[in-house]
């Protein structure tokens, strides 16, 4: 029955979105690039001066990260909705929170992770030092996760509307202001040499909290729109 | 023991319930707002350091107070509708989210106008202000939401969910918010001690409470009404209370 389990649903599933992503590369890059591009605009929009930017750089990062993750989520569930493969989904016999929690994973290892990867570069290119460009990915690698998860449940609300773009966003962004918080918080006060364990704490608490719940309230929220 | 629950939770019972409610509800309303104002307005002392430019307070807090429990009670009415698929409590969470926005933009408003001479600034950057204007656009968000979705069952039950992943998130924005930054002055009624406010001027405050809540009560009935029929537009009752109200005419 090794076949039929959840684990290897769950790995279909994974092994699946791969492959689209692969046959798609587009959908892998252009948010990436939405996200170097906002971040370059803003020393074009401030001056070059080195220390204004050191000191604006966790906040350009964190939001650009917000406006990009948000544009890239609707694609998450939109074209599986669409083909009939999400309904096929809800229908089978596995538990649908974990079939999604398995879509939210793929879909962070192709966008909130590679924004943690690219984040070094760009860190580097507003000046700010290696120690806080450590805690910046840091902050990344705890809070983009929780971004995909948050932003999954306001996707499933939508999916079945045909236009969607500005409403998700007026959805979503609301609810990432306590990441964003806590994220910028760490990387200025490791720029500054202070302590930043804390808001660390306090992003892997979030982070627990949504790997708990989000999931479950994103499988509701596709059924309610299914219908 | 349930049926008196399950009766007036059918739409045409709700209609005709608050239909004889909404005037008294009405009346009540009028009459706290008449006896706030006034002993908020000619027979509360002058504050010693704030002078009259306090008394904008008796039309702020209440609805900085109100921002909140009409966000709790849409999202409990949200919660009921989605668990036991109670038509008129889905009906009553749609109704709130206008009035919830419209108090919390009350309250951000004259807020504002208070601040312009006490802290020499329209705006600050406070951490109660901020997590009321976030809550300001978790009810856009809903209101627009609501509005995308054409289905009236579906936009329920979306909108439950949303407004209950935003109640998880309301506290965890409150105090990362301020944990941000506060300037704002501290709690002086919900203390546990003593409260820090005068009775004379805690009397006229009190009264502008109920007087919001008992007004909520009321709006929040004409809306669900006009809702519930707007729903229930091809059932029976409502047709023959068309054609009715239409031979009257």
């Amino acid at each position: 029955m090794s076949h039929n389990s959840l684990t290897s649903a769950c790995a279909a599933v994974l092994r699946r979105d791969f492959t689209l992503i692969m046959r798609h590369r587009n959908d892998l890059i252009n948010p990436i690039t939405f996200f170097v591009i906002i971040v370059s605009l803003f020393p074009l929009a401030l001056g070059p001066d080195p220390s204004t930017l050191r000191q604006l750089a966790p906040g350009i990062i964190w939001v650009a990260a917000l406006i990009s993750t948000t544009m890239s989520m609707d694609a998450i569930f939109r074209s599986d909705f669409e083909d009939g493969t999400l309904e096929q989904m809800i229908m089978s016999h596995h538990s649908t929170t974990a079939l999604v929690m398995a879509k939210i994973f793929a879909h962070w290892l192709v966008t909130g992770f590679l924004v943690t990867i690219v984040a070094a570069l760009l860190g580097t290119l507003l000046h700010l030092p290696l120690k806080a460009i450590w805690v910046l990915q840091l902050t990344l690698l705890f809070g983009t996760p929780i971004l995909s998860m948050v932003g999954a449940i306001a996707v499933a609300l939508t999916v079945g509307l045909p236009r969607s773009g500005v409403l998700l966003a007026l959805l979503i962004l609301p609810l990432y202001i306590p990441v964003l918080i806590f994220a910028t918080a760490a990387v200025n006060n490791a720029t500054l040499g202070l302590a930043f364990n804390g808001q660390l704490y306090f992003l892997a608490a979030l982070l627990v909290l949504s790997l708990t719940l989000a999931p479950i309230a994103t499988a509701a929220s596709l059924r309610i729109s299914m219908g | 023991m349930f049926e008196p629950f399950y009766k007036y939770a059918s739409g045409q019972h709700f209609y005709k319930l608050s239909k004889t409610l909404t005037p008294w509800f009405g009346g009540i309303t009028a009459l706290l707002l008449i006896g706030g104002l006034y002993t908020g307005l000619f027979l509360a002392p002058a504050d010693y350091q704030q002078g009259d430019s306090y008394r904008i307070m008796f039309i702020h807090v209440p609805s900085a107070w109100m921002s909140m429990f009409v966000y709790m009670v849409m999202a409990s009415a949200g919660f009921v509708g989605l668990i036991w698929r109670v038509k008129v409590s889905d009906i009553v969470a749609r109704a709130c989210a206008p009035l919830g926005a419209s108090f919390t933009f009350l309250a951000l408003a004259t807020g504002s106008i208070w601040g312009k001479p006490m802290w020499g600034s329209w705006w600050v950057w406070d951490a109660r202000l901020t997590s009321e204007l976030i809550l300001l656009f978790l009810y856009l968000g809903y209101i627009a939401l609501q509005s995308a979705i054409e289905d009236r069952r579906t936009a329920a039950r979306a909108g439950a969910v949303l407004a209950l992943v935003g109640v998880i998130n309301i506290p965890i924005i409150h105090y990362s918010v301020e944990w941000w930054n506060t300037l704002h002055q501290g709690p002086t009624v919900t203390k546990f001690d003593t409260p820090s406010i005068h009775t004379s001027m805690l009397i006229p405050l009190l009264l502008m409470a109920a007087a919001f809540k008992t007004y909520f009560a009321t709006v929040l009935m004409l809306r669900a009404r006009c809702e519930i029929l707007e729903t229930e537009a091809k059932s029976s009752w409502v047709q023959n209370l068309a054609r009715t109200k239409g031979a009257e005419l």
